[in-house]
């Protein structure tokens, strides 16, 4: 038998455990291998396999730190198909930080040189590389993402989508037919609006709005809410026109760099603002918000402005449950509504009440709970588009648990799990529209009498 | 061994002297062979064979590590019962793995070999309410049958602290207790059958649907053999109904002393409750740094007293057990019959363990058990070598049943650490053993104990064991190297074998009979 020796500071296999992004030892060593993660990790019990497990993966990034393995493909591929949901937060008696963890990991992985030894192949997958570019070129790029949002509402205003899912569905391969399948079907026009979107017209209470990459293009509908739920309150919302995507999905891919500089560019922009708090209604972002203080932990000069804008970040649930939101004027939802807690929301900003309480507060709005509510929908960002087949298999065992609740509404908190949801609805025949919670909320102040004078 | 070298005994071709034969050490063509067959029988995704994909088997809940040279992953019987005949062809060791929470090595292939883990075998095959039993597949976690009892008003009462991860197989394997172990007794006293394929792929059920069955008893054979005997693919296990009403208390005490008092205090009022818990200051401290569950920081250890039964008679026996727990020092006691404040204060014990990994970097779990009367003497004992150890110790513990867990914390990264902490824990052992108590309560022999059972039994007690073992035809290839000490199969294993060695015990073995 052995028993490896622990080493103090990371050797690393080929750099991969190395650098100054490279997982702590600290923080691996928190694990004590007690299992309680695996029956929260959606891929686990998927597979039944330790390597798909969150024990599984620490295990391999030690081994990876403490040059025992070599970041091969197999093992890289492993780390990939995490949906870095957190849930295995949640269930850790330890208190391992595995978020950070994994992001670290898959930084160190693209940290390193393209050629770091002559006659020896880099250790970035291909696959990474590749989607690490897309997620600089095209999420944030907001002229990027105008075309593509474009081109998708010509294709499924023209008739052509409803053609493609209709008549025409055989003439695409099944591949491409399930990747069609995850596209929205609802183009609204988009939300680009910036500067002051609502509020009083007295000075009082000021907030900032992250308006987002993919977000404004594709659900233009969630901000729309949530600035007159805002505005309802009597709170003064500001969108400044210089903020950028959040780097969620950089950092979430291990591109570091790409999510450091997008958010000194957030930080600078909402400072400027001179608000109380920023507002933001994805729960992705959000938590990715609330970590720039780590994230920009070496750098001089943003180190601490990080950590205070992280402070201010509230996701719109946590922000509108802390107020008096359920005072008169709210008029009835006549649905019976199922929540799906966003991942980044439970697991990673560990906020699990406030989207209840909102919900609670609604009257004729029913809430039917669905079996393990904040289990992963399998959205994750990316990871419906990389990995289509697990995020397949982890949606079906979610819709099987939305269908049993027999709700007309899937209630979230993140775009990500809307459009993962909506296609869910779509593949699986269940009768579920999938609404953020600020968006019920909206619909039930609508249905509500008019503000007071 | 030293216990901190990066010694590659596993991985090396050629294992030690004395260990039993692993065939596929040494052979890669054989290993690939075996692979390839065993794809065939279970589907390639269901077969492990990569180098670093095996890392991932090479751990529990120890500090252990041992590699396996493949790992399978069976869906039904009969794929396990075709694993079990191609390993029995090229004499492969097999090792069962559950979900790999055990705290005594049970599930490390020390000597190699083929890892079997039952993590795809999770159907519950049937539930028969009336009959009140359940036939489930070796995979299925404890927590999920208990899930699905609940349903019909019924319970399965082993309800070990790792209950969300840990399985029914995994219980069987090492005769899993919990903290109801005290009113309901442990998995031997709730699995009426097992399904077993032996070592040579044959398969057979033992016991049989009702309490009781005639013959030979050899269903409680398996119950406990972590392994040695064969692969346990099904469990047919008895179902309690569910109690009309349940009372939990919470109990603040200055001292372990004291609460360890009022366990017998609370036990000769003819009151045997549930279960009965302990807590310790540095246990309590590491649950609250993760979990704000309402334990007093101030406290040198809490108790958790659990009674059920009919309303009337928890009323009463609740008030009984609340006076025994002032009487004996008890600072203030909390009643909790609301279910999520019941549920808020499990949690912390259930959690327990797992949030000491937290406050330390390593912890060695002990499962010692004494006679309930000589807990105060045995708990002031255990602190007294912790210090002279100069080792940090966190008490978490089914005090009604005097199964202590005491878990001695370490940094691995300190030279010499993990031996002193393997000799410390052979010391507070042997102070169990002296005091009339045994090296395990439920967490199995597995490797880190089997150099201890000399301590409790004459050498012709474990030739009949061995014997049993090797009854069932899989002598020394069934998870070889565990439960039966060195002269019984293997050479060597685990460190705590030169501490036990060298401790001497004030009286002779056998005194556990």
């Amino acid at each position: 038998m052995t028993r490896p020796e622990p080493q103090e500071t990371p050797s690393g296999a080929a750099g991969a455990g190395a650098g100054p992004d490279a997982p702590s030892l600290a923080d691996l060593r928190n694990c004590i291998h007690c299992g309680f993660c695996l029956p929260a990790c959606p891929t686990y019990l998927a597979t039944g396999q330790e390597l798909e497990s969150p024990r599984g993966r620490l295990h391999l990034i030690r081994a990876v730190v403490e040059g025992r393995a070599e970041p091969t493909g197999a093992l890289l591929g492993h780390l990939d198909l995490c949906l870095q949901c957190r849930a295995c937060e949640t269930a850790c008696p330890s208190g391992v930080p595995y978020g950070r963890i994994m992001e670290d990991a898959r930084a160190s992985v693209m940290g390193q040189p393209a050629d770091d030894a002559p006659g020896r192949p880099s250790r970035r997958p291909a696959a990474w590389r590749l989607r690490a570019l897309l997620l600089r070129q095209v999420v944030a790029r907001p002229r990027a993402l105008r075309t593509l949002s474009a081109l998708g509402r010509l294709y499924g205003r023209s008739g052509l989508q409803r053609l493609l899912r209709g008549p025409l569905a055989r003439a695409l391969p099944a591949s491409l037919r399930r990747r069609e399948g995850q596209l929205p079907d609802r183009w609204p026009a988009p939300f680009r609006a910036s500067g002051r979107l609502a509020g009083p017209a007295e000075a009082g209470r000021r907030v900032a709005l992250l308006t987002g990459c993919i977000h404004g293009e594709f659900f233009p509908e969630t901000h729309r809410a949530t600035v007159r739920v805002l505005d309802r309150l009597g709170i003064e919302v500001v969108a400044p026109a210089a903020q950028r995507c959040c780097g969620a999905l950089h950092a979430h891919a291990g591109d570091a760099e790409a999510a450091r500089a997008l958010a000194r560019a957030n930080i600078a922009a909402f400072e400027e603002a001179g608000v109380e708090s920023v507002v933001v209604n994805a729960a992705g972002c959000g938590a990715s918000m609330k970590e720039y203080g780590r994230l920009l932990r070496h750098d001089a000069a943003w180190a601490e402005r990080a950590e205070r804008f992280a402070a201010r970040v509230r996701d719109v649930l946590e922000f509108v449950a802390a107020e008096p939101f359920a005072e008169p004027g709210l008029g009835p939802v006549e649905r019976s509504v199922t929540l799906q807690e966003a991942c980044h929301l439970a697991h990673a900003q560990r906020i699990r009440e406030a989207p209840r309480a909102i919900l609670r507060a609604i009257p004729g709005l029913r809430l039917v709970e669905m079996a393990a509510p904040d289990r992963c929908c399998g959205s994750a960002g990316l990871y419906s588009a990389v990995q289509p087949e697990m995020s397949a298999r982890v949606l079906e065992a979610k819709m099987g648990d939305v269908a049993s609740t027999g709700a007309s509404v899937v209630a979230t908190a993140n775009p990500g799990c809307t459009l993962q949801l909506r296609a869910g609805s779509r593949r699986h025949g269940v009768d579920a529209d999938a609404l953020h919670v600020i968006e019920l909320l909206d619909e039930s102040y609508r249905a509500g009498a008019p503000r007071g004078p | 061994m030293q216990t901190n070298a990066p010694a590659a005994r596993n991985d090396a071709a050629t294992p030690p002297a004395g260990d039993p034969p692993n065939p596929l050490r040494g052979d890669p063509a054989l290993r690939a062979a075996l692979a390839r067959e065993l794809r065939a029988i279970v589907g390639a995704p269901h077969v492990i064979d990569a180098p670093e994909e095996l890392l991932v088997y090479e751990y529990d809940a120890t500090i252990e590590r041992a590699r396996p040279d493949l790992v399978v992953l069976p869906a039904s019987t009969e794929e396990a019962a075709a694993t079990l005949a191609a390993c029995a062809r090229v004499d492969a060791p097999v090792v069962p793995r559950g979900s790999g929470t055990g705290f005594a090595g049970g599930a490390l292939p020390v000597a190699g070999g083929v890892v079997v883990a039952t993590a795809r075998m999770t159907r519950i095959r049937e539930l028969d309410a009336e009959e009140r039993i359940a036939v489930v597949e070796p995979g299925v976690i404890n927590l999920a049958l208990q899930q699905a009892a609940a349903e019909h008003g019924l319970r399965y009462a082993p309800d070990p602290s790792s209950q969300r991860i840990c399985t029914i197989g995994g219980n069987v394997g090492t005769n899993a207790g919990g903290p109801h172990t005290l009113a309901h007794g442990s998995t031997v006293n709730h699995v009426l059958a097992v399904e077993l394929v032996l070592p040579d792929g044959r398969v057979t059920w033992l016991g049989g649907r009702q309490l009781d069955a005639p013959g030979v008893d050899l269903r409680a054979l398996v119950v406990g053999s972590e392994g040695t005997l064969g692969l346990v693919t099904a469990v047919c296990v008895r179902l309690l109904p569910l109690p009309e009403a349940v009372r939990t208390m919470l109990a603040v005490f200055d001292t372990v002393e004291r609460a360890s008092e009022a366990v017998s205090a609370i036990v000769e009022r003819g009151v045997i409750p549930v279960a009965l818990e302990m807590l310790d200051a540095e246990t309590i401290r590491a649950v609250e740094s993760q979990a704000r569950l309402g334990y007093p920081l101030d406290a040198g250890a809490v108790l958790l007293a659990e009674v059920e039964g009919l309303a009337e008679q928890v009323e009463e026996d609740a008030a009984t057990v609340i006076a025994a727990l002032e009487e004996s020092g008890a600072r203030t006691v909390r009643s909790a019959d609301e279910e999520a404040e019941r549920e808020r204060l499990w949690e912390g014990r259930k959690a327990g363990i797992g949030a000491l990994g937290a406050i330390s970097p390593n912890f060695y779990l002990l499962d010692g058990v004494v006679p309930r009367t000589k807990l105060p003497a045995v708990m002031r004992e255990v602190a007294a070598l912790s210090e002279r150890y100069g080792f940090r110790c966190a008490n978490i513990f089914h005090a009604g049943d005097g199964n202590l867990h005491p878990n001695i914390m370490f940094d691995e990264l300190e030279p010499g650490s993990s031996s002193r902490v393997l000799e410390l824990g052979g010391e507070i052992l042997r102070v169990c053993v002296e005091a009339g108590g045994s090296i395990t309560g439920e967490h199995g022999v597995g490797l880190e104990k089997r150099s201890y059972l000399g301590w409790i039994f004459d050498p012709p007690d474990l030739d009949a064991m061995t014997r049993v073992r090797d009854a069932f035809g899989g002598s020394g290839r069934f998870n070889p190297c565990k439960v039966l000490p060195v002269s019984h199969g293997c050479a060597q294993g685990h460190a705590a074998e030169a501490g036990a060695a060298a401790l001497r015990l004030a009286r002779a073995p056998g005194v556990y009979l």
